[in-house]
């Protein structure tokens, strides 16, 4: 009898519960033992519908509508859960027990591994990745990378057949990143597993893969082969689909500006959250100018979205001061009634669910120059304008929850714009977006910075500080180490006093 | 303590992590979860049948008296009792400024306080969650299911508290604060109060996925990492918890101080 494979689908296609559109349609795929894909495609093709649906997680009817075949291992693949191992994006929200090795211990007790045998095999996984902390070490006090390399840990503890890895990177700085890619080259270079990859920066991923699938919209397979067959006839077509395909790293739209008159300066400031041993943020001087992008780097936990923070007058700083220099109404900064900050200050989340306050697209536009006192014909007028820049228009009456990534993305950015305002804050703009979403947005700034107004954006993105930033500010443990750029020199000799003062 | 077979590591014995458990380091952590849960519930059925001074305070004088065997030194113990006689001296108060309940009374309903909250918060204190979670399905048979969701679930609390903040800030930013008003004030909580709730459940759901992925789904059977054990020490404190609270009836009975009181 012939062996089945890991992975057979035939014609599948799943609508998650209370959708119209199919998230995959008519998949055809077969992926045989020993197997490494790489699962590619725009945002909203389906790449993580299928890899939950592989891991038994998705069952009809309860949690949508099924149709055709998936199997995995000849078996429903709904039938079967936990016969998959499945690593997700972010660790933190994946974690289930307070202790690390209680943590690895979950999955096998789960499968029913014999009492005797789960703390040898636990102790191998926890080695395997590279974790030599005890096994009663909190898994809150693990960096975002080691939380991950936990989740993998866990994987190799339960020793299933297929390996499923749903951007397992793309929630960590790069330290974090560099570690999770080198644990999972070792632990995938000793094993004959099958291996289903999605990851967005497919350069770094083709050395775990040997096979490439491409998924178009609703699912339909586009390109299946070799990475260099896959690359070399499809490349053009991948990019515009919005796959990063490998290649050169964006170039430049612009050479760097130097900028105009300062619109914010922070002087000595310093964010000390409570019951916490070390300040978040150690007297930084940090001003931003008009016309100008300023990247704030550095790795997790070093302080730029605090910083970034006090610079859009959400957070209060602990000690030291903001101006804001380019208008504004009287009185501090940090005091300022939400709709006047409003006007002069457009901030964006890194998730932008946490932004949607109304229940459609055009509602959610139009609440900023609404409470700014725009009179309601103007703000209007600027909201139909902005959804026909953004691409918008057929989704006004779109809630903003049910948009893709992608969508929400160009809404939360679009939400900041609204009322034009003279400072521009983002938190990770691009984070988790996909190529052509990623190449709309580093136009739609550069725009936003030659219409005048200065843009800080906090990044872990190198490509994007390549591409876009002027000057690039970096942090580490809550202090501003380096500046790089066009002001960097005179504002180093503006203050006669300041060897530790940037910007 | 020579609880666990050999291979599995003595994670208990320097379990220190957990916020909910700082006395697990004594000598009472190293009881069954299950078996302190039912001591503290003997003693709360107990006295809640009675209001009597001679039998609260037998048992609190029980109670304390048994700390020192328990191994709870003074310091932690106090840093984590200490509301509880504050409870009850407010309680006492209330009752003299508000009631015309006779001083013997005031002070049994005091006494009955603390003797009744100290084994729970004990209980609680001296306990990992997850060694609770653990003994919950070993001994008193929930469903792990229920038992491990509940404790996952546990862990995702602090972060609401941080979900909170970032809900509140992306509200300024957009514009969206109280503006000064007792109206926009309580708007402003009502709508944060939904987005939290829209939040936490998000985290939930992703959580399910998370712990589905690794097995919890399947309905099929589940062993036990850490094994929990009932032993000699467990029974004699439950026993001589039951034996402490029904002596104090007799002898509140005796003493002719006994009288039903379910307030």
């Amino acid at each position: 009898m012939r062996e089945h494979p890991v992975i057979e689908a035939r014609g599948w296609g799943w609508r998650h519960a209370g959708r119209r559109h199919w998230a995959v349609r008519g998949l055809d795929l077969v992926v045989n033992a020993g197997e490494r894909v790489l699962l590619l495609g725009p945002s909203g093709a389906g790449k993580s519908t299928l890899l939950a649906a592989l891991a038994g997680l998705l069952r009809a009817p309860e949690s949508g509508d099924e149709e055709g075949r998936l199997l995995v291992g000849g078996v429903p693949a709904a039938e079967a859960p936990g016969h998959a191992g499945l690593v997700f994006q972010d660790p933190s929200s994946a974690l289930v027990m307070g202790r690390v090795g209680d943590e690895v211990a979950f999955g096998l007790e789960n499968r029913a591994v014999p009492a005797a045998e789960i703390w040898p095999r636990v102790g191998r996984a926890l080695a395997a990745v590279g974790l030599s902390y005890p096994l009663t070490r909190s898994t809150e006090q693990l960096s975002g990378g080691e939380q991950q390399r936990l989740a993998i840990a866990d994987v190799v503890a339960a020793a299933p057949r297929l390996w499923l890895l749903d951007e397992p990177t793309a929630n960590l700085d790069p330290p974090g990143t560099a570690l999770v890619r080198e644990t999972l080259r070792a632990v995938l270079g000793r094993r004959d597993n099958t291996l289903v990859l999605v990851e967005h920066k497919v350069e770094p991923a083709l050395e775990l893969v040997e096979r490439v699938v491409v998924l178009g919209a609703e699912g339909a397979l586009v390109a299946d082969g070799s990475p260099a067959e896959v690359f070399s006839s499809h490349a053009p077509a991948l990019r515009a689909a919005g796959v990063w395909a490998p290649g050169p790293a964006p170039e430049r739209l612009s050479p760097p500006r130097t900028g105009g008159d300062p619109v914010i300066r922070a002087e000595g400031v310093s964010v000390r959250y409570p019951g916490t041993e070390f300040p978040a943020v150690e007297s930084a001087d940090l001003a931003a100018y008009s016309g100008q992008v300023l990247a704030l780097t550095g790795p997790n936990g070093s302080g730029k979205s605090s910083l970034a923070l006090v610079l859009a007058s959400l957070l209060a700083p602990s000690a030291g001061s903001v101006r804001f220099l380019s208008g504004g109404p009287p009185g501090p900064y940090t005091k300022w009634r939400a709709r006047e900050l409003v006007r002069w200050v457009g901030t964006v989340f890194q998730e932008p669910e946490h932004q949607f306050v109304a229940s459609t697209v055009e509602d959610e536009l139009l609440v900023g120059p609404r409470r700014a006192g725009a009179s309601s014909a103007a703000a209007r007028r600027r909201v139909t304008e902005l959804m026909e820049r953004l691409r918008l228009t057929a989704l006004a009456r779109a809630n903003p929850f049910t948009l893709s990534g992608g969508e929400k993305r160009r809404l939360s950015v679009a939400t900041a714009l609204a009322t034009e305002p003279a400072l521009l804050v983002l938190d990770e703009p691009t984070f988790g977006q996909d190529a052509s979403t990623w190449d709309e947005l580093v136009a739609l700034l550069a725009e936003q910075r030659d219409a005048g107004r200065a843009v800080i954006c906090v990044t872990h993105d190198e490509q994007l500080v390549g591409a876009l930033a002027d000057r690039e500010a970096r942090m580490h443990a809550g202090r501003l180490t380096e500046l790089a750029g066009t002001r960097a020199n005179r504002s180093l000799a503006e203050r006669p006093s300041g060897a530790a003062a940037l910007g | 303590m020579a609880r666990r077979p050999s291979g599995e590591p003595a994670v208990r014995a320097t379990s220190t992590l957990s916020v909910t458990a700082s006395l697990a380091g004594s000598r009472l952590g190293r009881f069954n979860p299950a078996a302190k849960l039912a001591a503290a519930a003997f003693v709360i059925a107990g006295l809640l049948a009675s209001a009597s001074l001679v039998s609260a305070s037998v048992v609190l004088g029980c109670e304390l008296l048994a700390l020192p065997v328990a191994g709870v030194a003074v310091r932690p113990f106090l840093a984590r009792t200490w509301p509880l006689p504050l409870g009850a001296a407010g309680v006492a108060v209330a009752n003299i400024v508000a009631s015309d309940a006779s001083p013997t009374t005031i002070a049994a309903i005091s006494l009955r306080l603390l003797a009744i909250a100290l084994p729970g918060v004990l209980a609680f204190a001296s306990t990992e969650a997850v060694d609770l979670a653990d003994s919950l399905v070993q001994q008193l048979h929930v469903p792990a299911r229920f038992a491990y969701g509940a404790l996952a679930g546990l862990r995702l609390l602090p972060l609401l508290g941080l979900e909170w903040d970032l809900i509140r800030r992306a509200r300024r930013a957009r514009g969206i604060d109280a503006g000064g008003s007792p109206w926009g004030a309580a708007s402003l909580f009502a709508s944060t109060v939904y987005a939290l709730f829209v939040a936490a459940v998000r985290r939930a759901t992703r959580l399910a996925l998370a712990m589905d992925s690794r097995g919890f789904a399947s309905r099929g059977p589940r062993t036990a990492a850490r094994r929990q054990v009932v032993q000699a020490a467990d029974w004699a404190l439950v026993g001589s918890s039951a034996a402490v609270v029904a002596g104090a009836n007799v002898l509140a009975v005796l003493t002719g101080t006994w009288h039903a009181f379910l307030g």
